[in-house]
């Protein structure tokens, strides 16, 4: 995750140069602008369009049509929820409730510290031992409220150990 | 001799700290200087036994499961590693299990006993062996293989794959494509994951034989971007098939060519949905297509392609091994070979269990199950994902068969089984079979973009006892009209969870449960 002024739009131009070439590009380059920056600004969008050819509409529509693409900064954090029925019959309703409440944000909100942005997400295939969330990109199975305000903790360390 | 030391690397096992204990194990052995092989090795797919730690011993593998770190310090103490027994976590030899040992695994005879990352181990047990076969058959003669089997989609459709390779094979054109959809976003489904996190090479052998079949060059697999970990391994997988000769060009000096990539998705459930998937693929919104044209004569980029699902394709290396009508011969009627059930949800002893088609799913969720997880009455159990049937009591003697599930008015789908006690409340499930089509729906068509907004609002007028009457009435209509208007599955099949607790379950959706 970068700051505004940590990231470089030549480095997005490269990054679009080195993937641009791909049958059918368009989400391999936002995965890896994504990765670079943290989100997908709105000031990339004409670049990335003017880069492959395709109208800034139609870059922006493939951004806001996934879940996964972000086009404004998120937390350092990014915690997901699964809400899938298989979680729904092991109580992810109760944790979905707990974390809102700890949290003091809802979904696709960001704390006031900035550690943690919440998101739910639709199954994440591990179903046999929900309740499951993902941080990032582990995943944890059986997570009780208790266990998940532990996580959460860890989050907000490794903020303050970042400063 | 080093002692071999297993420690799975699913998912599963590492959401539940895998990492943390492999890590642990390493360090415990260094420090009684025992010399040790860690492996990390697959999930055998048992999952409430996860993680499941083997020890390597002269009658097998032993078993110690569910470890957590606290436990490292007691199991050395216990001499765990030189197969000793008496520490509480063994359950003895895994092979002896029940659970696993009254599968019929063919697909997944590897899961958990191989490093999925080792080519070696891949080839020691019986890995490529269909492929070797299928390089000095002819195109025809593989689908022919592939009609024999019975093979059906996996991925919940249930369409003969052999006849869909038949069309590919028939439409000329420079340019055919393999597309593996990887894209389980059932909620109760993880064969896939356990498939491409188990045993990768399983699955890109499976492609480059789907390629050789009907003259394609170029395969994707467009995985989910839910599943970080299945993405690591695979892509690590195809970078050693390629340094081995197993993908590219010239594959095993054959002259034929076969290239393959891994493609992620960015957290879309209708990308699924195989033409929304074809469209993500080719970078754009993951929009459903009309069909006609079948994806199998105008695909991806225009081309002729065979999209199939995960298990689709992992069954394909050994129906090439073994021969068609060696898988043909596991079945009943029209469903041939074995399905890979996943019991999850609020289940004792979840996890994966393969078997032949045929036997009931009471059985599955009792004897393999052994009931709920609380330890409360079973209540419903919903069979085929979001968009499947809610089932009563009544219907647990369904068994697993494409025909039998049909005649219910229900789906087996993908086979994901998700069991729930008796303190779920219905009317809640029904208004979120809605409440998730509003969320997940491409927007292309009517029926389902509005169809599923409508619906939640219609669903909670009844719940607040607003117009009863009328309003459930108003729900069956638009139930209905999405079943017979939409373009795709995902709004066609929306209602039936919706009508299954209508008719099953009526009073808890009539009415708010009181707290």
């Amino acid at each position: 995750m970068k700051t505004p002024g940590q990231w470089q739009m030549k480095n997005v131009r490269e990054i679009i140069q080195q993937l641009k070439e791909k049958p059918g590009a368009l989400l391999p380059v936002l995965h890896a602008i994504q990765q670079y920056i943290g989100h997908i600004p709105d000031n990339v969008v004409p670049v990335i369009a003017d880069e492959m050819l395709l109208t800034r509409a139609e870059v922006h529509g493939v951004i806001s049509f996934y879940a996964h693409f972000h086009n404004h900064p998120t937390g350092q954090n990014i915690v997901e929820i699964c809400r899938g029925e298989a979680c729904q019959s092991v109580g992810c309703r109760q944790l979905e409730k707990h974390a809102k409440n700890t949290l003091n944000i809802d979904y696709q909100q960001t704390t006031d510290c900035g550690s943690i942005t919440l998101e739910p997400v639709y199954c994440l295939g591990n179903c046999a031992t929900g309740p499951s969330i993902r941080i990032n990109d582990d995943i944890h199975g059986r997570v009780t409220p208790e266990r998940f305000d532990e996580l959460m903790e860890n989050c907000r360390q490794h903020l303050q150990e970042a400063g | 001799m080093s002692i071999r030391i297993f420690v799975p690397s699913d998912t599963t096992a590492r959401s539940l700290g895998a990492d943390q204990i492999a890590t642990l194990i390493q360090a415990e052995a260094l420090s009684r200087g025992i010399d040790i092989t860690l492996v990390r090795n697959g999930s055998r797919g048992l999952l409430w036994l996860e993680p499941l730690i083997e020890i390597e011993t002269d009658n097998g593998r032993l078993g110690f499961g569910p470890v957590t770190s606290n436990d490292v310090q007691t199991l050395f103490e216990q001499n765990f590693y030189l197969g000793q027994t008496q520490h509480t976590l063994c359950v003895g030899l895994v092979e002896q299990i029940p659970y696993l040992k009254n599968q019929q695994r063919l697909t997944f005879s590897r899961a958990g006993i191989t490093d999925p990352l080792s080519l070696d181990d891949y080839l020691e047990h019986d890995g490529y062996t269909g492929l070797d076969n299928a390089l000095i058959m002819t195109g025809q003669q593989i689908v022919d293989e592939v009609k024999t089997s019975g093979l059906r989609g996996r991925g919940g459709a249930a369409f003969p794959t052999g006849i869909k390779w038949q069309t590919v094979l028939d439409t000329p054109d420079e340019q055919k494509y393999i597309v593996c959809n990887a894209d389980e976003g059932d909620s109760g489904t993880f064969a896939d994951r356990l498939v491409m996190e188990c045993d990768p090479f399983m699955l890109i052998e499976g492609m480059t034989i789907a390629g050789l079949a009907v003259g394609a060059t170029q395969g994707y697999i467009y995985l989910r971007s839910e599943y970080p970990i299945a993405h690591q391994i695979l892509t690590k997988a195809t970078e050693t098939a390629y340094q081995h000769g197993y993908l590219g060009s010239n594959i095993r000096g054959s002259q034929k060519h076969f290239n393959l990539e891994v493609r992620l998705g960015a957290g879309a459930y209708i990308c699924g949905e195989e033409t929304s998937l074809l469209d993500s693929l080719e970078g754009k919104r993951g929009l459903v297509r009309a069909k006609p044209p079948l994806p199998a004569i105008v695909g991806l980029f225009g081309k002729p392609t065979v999209v199939n699902n995960v298990l689709s394709l992992a069954a394909i290396p050994y129906i090439l091994n073994k021969g068609g009508q060696a898988y043909a011969d596991y079945g009943v009627g029209r469903s041939r070979g074995t399905m890979p059930i996943q019991l999850t949800g609020n289940v004792k002893y979840g996890g994966l269990v393969e078997l032949a088609f045929g036997i009931s799913l009471n059985k599955l969720m009792n004897d393999f199950g052994g009931g709920t997880r609380s330890g409360r009455p079973l209540k419903a159990v919903q069979v085929g994902g979001p968009l499947g049937a809610y089932l009563p009591e009544n219907q647990w003697d369904t068994i697993i068969d494409y025909e039998a599930f049909s005649s219910e008015q229900a789906v087996l789908g993908h086979g994901g089984v998700v069991m729930f006690d008796d303190s779920v409340d219905m009317g809640d499930q029904a208004r979120f079979a809605m409440e998730f089509c509003k969320v997940e729906s491409c927007g292309k068509c009517t029926p389902c973009r509005i169809g599923s907004t409508r619906g939640v609002e219609v669903i909670d007028r009844i719940r607040a006892g607003e117009r009863t009457e009328s309003n459930w009435q108003l729900l069956e209509d638009l139930c209905e009209t999405m079943v017979d208007g939409s373009l795709c599955a995902m709004g066609s099949m929306t209602p039936i969870p919706v009508q299954s607790v209508m008719k099953f379950f009526p009073d808890e959706l009539r009415h708010e449960r009181q707290e």
